[in-house]
């Protein structure tokens, strides 16, 4: 019976376009759109690390000495917008794409085309932010997080200032991703293997579907501020003026309404591949699969309920800091079972130490770290101190680069023989990983103490005072350029004449094990069956019934 | 329920259906799956202009523009009556293509169209009339940007729904299913409960 199932005619008739050409057009495979998102956002990935060395030069000295205190104002705007919407997010979805199907036993996204286009629209925004560099007044200036009354002011007089230039790269960023999470909350709800049940769903689906869930519920807030602030910019609205009625707070609101809950869609897949990768180089179960697929959710309902702890020092009133205080805190619960559980997995197991082990290991130890100076913002007291110092900024770097960046650069490591064919060359791994962990604590951790002995961040001056603990962010930084050296050298040397990667070279349990390597278009000749849970890991159960079946004889 | 289920040999058959189903992919579902999950995303934009709207209204003092008394109020509740009057008509054009009865599917379809024009013609009969404008303080903004929003999303129902009517014209279009029609009517749906409750809002909250 089960053999009588075949791909219909019309699935076969088109011959897709094979080799490299097919990365340049409109291709609706979804792992050619994930490859795609891969190569895009690392490309920018390195123009905003660029600018960041750029402007840890600066900060070598006390004085502002290298560039000129608009550009630096340029710089870490762009550098923030950059590694946020171009390089995070993008990497994240593109790795996503390139897995969810495969994971839940699909032969695609449910919405093909829609997948194309909101890929499409990435390099479209990502050279409409670069093309701004070159306006008369040259990018926005006011922070990643474009507060008014500062992202308001228009010095240059001119129509299109590089605000309206970035609100409306945004804008096109927020359209992508609202695409992008109606397919995938489809692809996951609607077309999951047979067999597949919620609880069989390997752990990284189970968070990617919880961000994807915070993108749809919290994003339309930040559109509904951009466009707000649009207005404001370019047509003279008052909405966040407060001279003729309006409310800049309003903003921050809007704002911080989707940008927290943005950090757990950037946080949850990174989550999800520390419980996909350890399990397998651990040999053992992930421990706590069901507790941890259902903290994933839980991140997300309370992601949406924390947004004010960034506000505290926004004239915002004693009971609602309370609250939010109480609610932040409330976030250590859901990750710290994910801790817990990633911990569990690891004792005692026969731990083979390969490169995204490695990576995952070191991003784990400092997201810890970084999770507990999370909760040390969360303190009211604490975030008055250190508001606006280089604690935040060496607190949510140890987020963005030493757990999600980390956790990505295991994924690539852990999945690359499976997206190219080939192994990559595990001392260069090696390599990268050891440059990447040190420089990561050796930049980010002197920003700790810099920032609470009260160095204001955005600033490009500091007291002579600070001159140690940037000296040595400094080197981290530039430590970090280079650990991307080796990592690139790893990757394209690999893809071009790498050793031939067998189907499965670690061993992993997960269907997307069972396919070739590179998978065929269509993933799977027939669908897979599944029988079990994930991560069966030293039990003999199979994952599916159809094991032989599923690739081409 | 576990990891026996295709021990039994019983459930194979009933397994291989529900690959078949798989394979065969269920569009439609999928498209109106997909349509409902982004109108519930797309109503989070609108509740964002509400709620800030309803914030800068309790705690601005001097909330109308000087000059302005208020809002009129009967024009736009006729108005009103006619957007919601056109949710039940699309609803029974919707019907009538399910019945396969086209001529009074498109009748009805027409109809619907025609009864948002005369909504957003009514509205901008209204806009014309008002004393202050755009950049006339947080109060016109506030105004134009919901009411104007909540318009764009009518005309791009209106737009839906004349794809739709096109698309009708095509022999046997609709014989193998129409999600582009319900998702349209949805979508019309849609527009109107936001329409009620800026209505209530705006107009009514004064």
């Amino acid at each position: 019976m089960i053999e009588s199932i075949s791909i219909a005619p019309e699935q076969l008739k088109h011959e897709p376009p094979t080799g490299w050409r097919r990365y340049f057009g409109f291709s609706t495979d979804h792992k050619v759109i994930g490859i795609q998102y891969l190569v895009t956002s690392f490309a920018f990935f390195l123009i905003g690390g660029l600018l960041s060395m750029v402007m840890r030069a600066e900060l070598i000295t006390p004085e502002s000495d290298l560039l000129d205190r608009s550009l630096y104002n340029s710089m870490f705007t762009m550098h923030g917008t950059i590694m946020i919407f171009l390089w995070i997010f993008p990497s994240l979805v593109g790795l996503a794409n390139y897995l969810v199907p495969l994971m839940i036993g699909a032969r695609d996204m449910a919405f093909p085309r829609l997948n194309a286009v909101a890929f499409w629209l990435v390099p479209v925004f990502g050279i409409l932010l670069m093309a701004s560099f070159f306006l008369p007044g040259g990018t926005a200036q006011a922070g990643w997080w474009s507060y008014p009354p500062v992202s308001t002011q228009n010095p240059t007089g001119n129509l299109i200032t590089g605000e309206a230039v970035w609100i409306l790269a945004i804008a096109i960023s927020g359209v992508s991703s609202i695409m992008g999470a109606v397919n995938f909350v489809t692809t996951i709800v609607r077309m999951r293997a047979p067999g597949m049940t919620y609880f069989r769903m390997p752990a990284y689906v189970w968070a990617v579907l919880s961000a994807q869930l915070i993108q749809l519920a919290a994003l339309p807030a930040l559109t509904a501020g951009a466009v707000m602030l649009l207005f404001d910019v370019v047509a003279g609205t008052a909405f966040f003026d407060p001279e003729r009625g309006g409310n800049p707070v309003l903003f921050q609101h809007f704002f911080w309404f989707y940008s927290h809950p943005a950090v757990y869609v950037m946080a949850l897949p990174a989550f999800g591949i520390f419980s996909e990768i350890l399990p397998v180089y651990a040999r053992k179960p992930l421990f706590g699969y069901k507790v941890v697929a259902v903290s994933s959710l839980l991140i997300s309902v309370v992601s949406v309920l924390v947004w004010v702890h960034h506000m505290y020092a926004s004239g915002t009133p004693g009971w609602m800091r309370m609250l939010f205080m109480f609610s932040t805190m409330l976030v250590a619960v859901p990750t710290g079972v994910k801790v817990f559980a990633w911990v569990a997995t690891v004792w005692r197991g026969k731990l083979r130490l390969d490169t995204p082990m490695l990576f995952c290991l070191g991003a784990i130890m400092m997201f810890v770290f970084a999770g507990i100076t999370g909760v040390m913002l969360a303190s009211v007291p604490v975030d008055i101190h250190v508001n606006n110092t280089y604690f935040v900024v060496g607190h949510f770097h140890y987020i963005v680069y030493g757990t999600i960046t980390m956790a990505m650069f295991a994924a690539l490591y852990h999945w690359f023989p499976k997206i190219t064919g080939r192994m990559y060359y595990e001392g260069l791994g090696k390599l990268h990983f050891v440059l990447a962990f040190v420089g990561t604590n050796l930049c980010f951790l002197p920003m700790h103490l810099a920032g609470l002995h009260g160095m204001v961040r955005r600033v490009s001056s500091y007291d002579p005072e600070f001159a140690f603990s940037n000296v040595l962010a400094s080197l981290g930084g530039f430590l970090l350029g280079m650990s991307t050296l080796p990592f690139i050298l790893n990757m394209v040397g690999a893809w071009v004449q790498g050793k031939q990667a067998p189907d499965n070279p670690w061993r992993a349990i997960g269907l997307e094990w069972m396919v070739s390597s590179p998978p065929p278009v269509e993933n799977f000749e027939e669908l897979p069956i599944v029988v079990s849970g994930p991560y069966g890991y030293g039990k003999s159960e199979p994952l599916v019934s159809n094991e032989a079946a599923l690739k081409p004889h | 329920m576990d990891s026996s289920i295709t021990s039994e040999p019983s459930i194979q058959p009933v397994l291989a259906d529900v690959a078949h189903d798989h394979e065969t992919h269920d569009h439609a579902g999928n498209s109106m799956f997909g349509f409902i999950v982004f109108l519930l995303s797309e109503s989070v934009i609108f509740l964002s202009f509400f709620a800030g709207y309803t914030m800068i209204k309790l705690t601005t003092p001097d909330w109308l523009p000087p000059g302005v008394e208020g809002l009129e109020v009967s024009a736009p509740t006729i108005n009103t009556i006619v957007l919601v009057s056109s949710s039940f008509v699309i609803y029974f054009a919707e019907r009538a293509l399910k019945q396969n009865k086209l001529v009074q599917f498109r009748l009805l379809w027409l109809l619907t169209m025609a009864m948002g024009t005369y909504f957003l013609v009514g509205q901008v009969i209204e806009w014309r009339g008002l004393q202050f404008g755009l950049t006339t303080g947080i109060y016109g903004g506030l105004f134009y940007l919901l009411t104007g929003f909540h318009g764009l999303h009518v005309l791009i129902g209106i737009l839906l729904q004349g794809l739709m009517l096109g698309r009708s014209l095509i022999p046997n279009n609709y014989a193998n299913g129409h999600v582009g029609v319900d998702e349209t009517s949805l979508f019309w749906h849609f527009v109107d409960v936001i329409w009620i409750v800026l209505f209530c809002l705006i107009y009514l909250w004064q």
